[in-house]
């Protein structure tokens, strides 16, 4: 297989060289992806292919967007591991739909009491007050959609993009969501008087 | 329903004590990703030159999983040569 410099593959790929420097490209994709989903018994070398050749359409598609900040086949490989994983996503979440408990949320999920047996007295007492309070501000300070997405996230496990397309948005706009959340949150529990230091050591994970 | 257990709890705590106001999205942590991948590949401190790429890695499940395989496929074509 031809050595390419970035300009040589960005070269071939766009003139009469183009069919071999495809035929490389596959070939370095399909062993790549072999090795970044090392361990998964779930794949066979078709599925690999299968990921590789999608992953080619959009390389070329996005040829023009790659600025050259690394080697191209890094950026070639990071948009092969990119289709693999929405695609494993896709096939792993396909029968599950968000909960049905999602689909009124209040802010149930979060626990009114907790058994840690590593927080001693005074953090078990920071804790219910803090816990009293994370309650009381999610109902009132996040929308439907945000809680939504929180308990699909955290009790269901289910991945960013997959609870992003059972939402109509995509993973980007999603994690925007969570973030404008998690911001509204905290903002309210420092008007609320709870200190940002003590409740870290209070769950410190 | 369902609560969330302890140690959920704990890292949702943590990921809302902790939110940053100039935190980047999956879209900016996708483009820069490479570069950073590379980083860390050359031994670099790339958490240190991209912190909002490493912030958004350990915030986010879904690219920490891409990160974790891109580098994964790149070490071993690294070490094999290919």
């Amino acid at each position: 297989m031809t050595e390419r410099t970035n300009q040589e593959w960005l070269t071939a790929l766009r003139g009469p060289g183009r069919d071999e420097a495809l035929v490389d490209l596959r070939a370095l994709l399909v062993r790549g992806l072999g090795y970044a989903l090392a361990g998964r018994s779930d794949l066979d070398d078709s599925a690999l292919e299968d990921f590789a050749q999608e992953a080619l359409l959009k390389i070329l598609a996005g040829l023009d967007s790659f600025r050259g900040e690394s080697r191209f086949i890094t950026w070639a490989q990071k948009i092969a591991v990119r289709v693999a994983f929405t695609e494993l996503r896709h096939r792993r979440w396909r029968d599950v739909s968000l909960d049905e408990m999602t689909g009124n949320p209040d802010s149930d999920f979060i626990p009114s009491t907790l058994v840690d047996p590593s927080a001693g007295p005074e953090q078990q007492a920071i804790q219910r007050v803090f816990l009293s309070t994370l309650r009381r501000i999610i109902t009132e300070e996040l929308t439907d959609r945000q809680r939504q997405a929180l308990v699909a996230l955290r009790i269901q496990g289910m991945p960013l993009e997959e609870v992003a397309r059972r939402m109509s948005t995509n993973r980007n706009a999603l994690y925007k969501l969570l973030h404008d959340a998690r911001q509204r949150l905290l903002k309210r529990m420092m008007a609320e008087g709870l200190s940002p230091k003590d409740m870290l050591a209070a769950f410190e994970p | 329903m369902m609560t969330l257990d302890l140690d959920t709890l704990k890292r949702m705590v943590h990921g809302i004590i902790t939110t940053r106001p100039d935190e980047i999205g999956c879209d900016e942590c996708f483009e820069q990703l490479d570069r950073f991948v590379e980083m860390t590949l050359a031994g670099k401190n790339a958490a240190e030159a991209m912190p909002l790429v490493q912030d958004h890695l350990e915030r986010c499940r879904d690219c920490r999983e891409e990160f974790e395989a891109l580098l994964a496929a790149l070490r071993a074509r690294l070490i094999g040569g290919g």
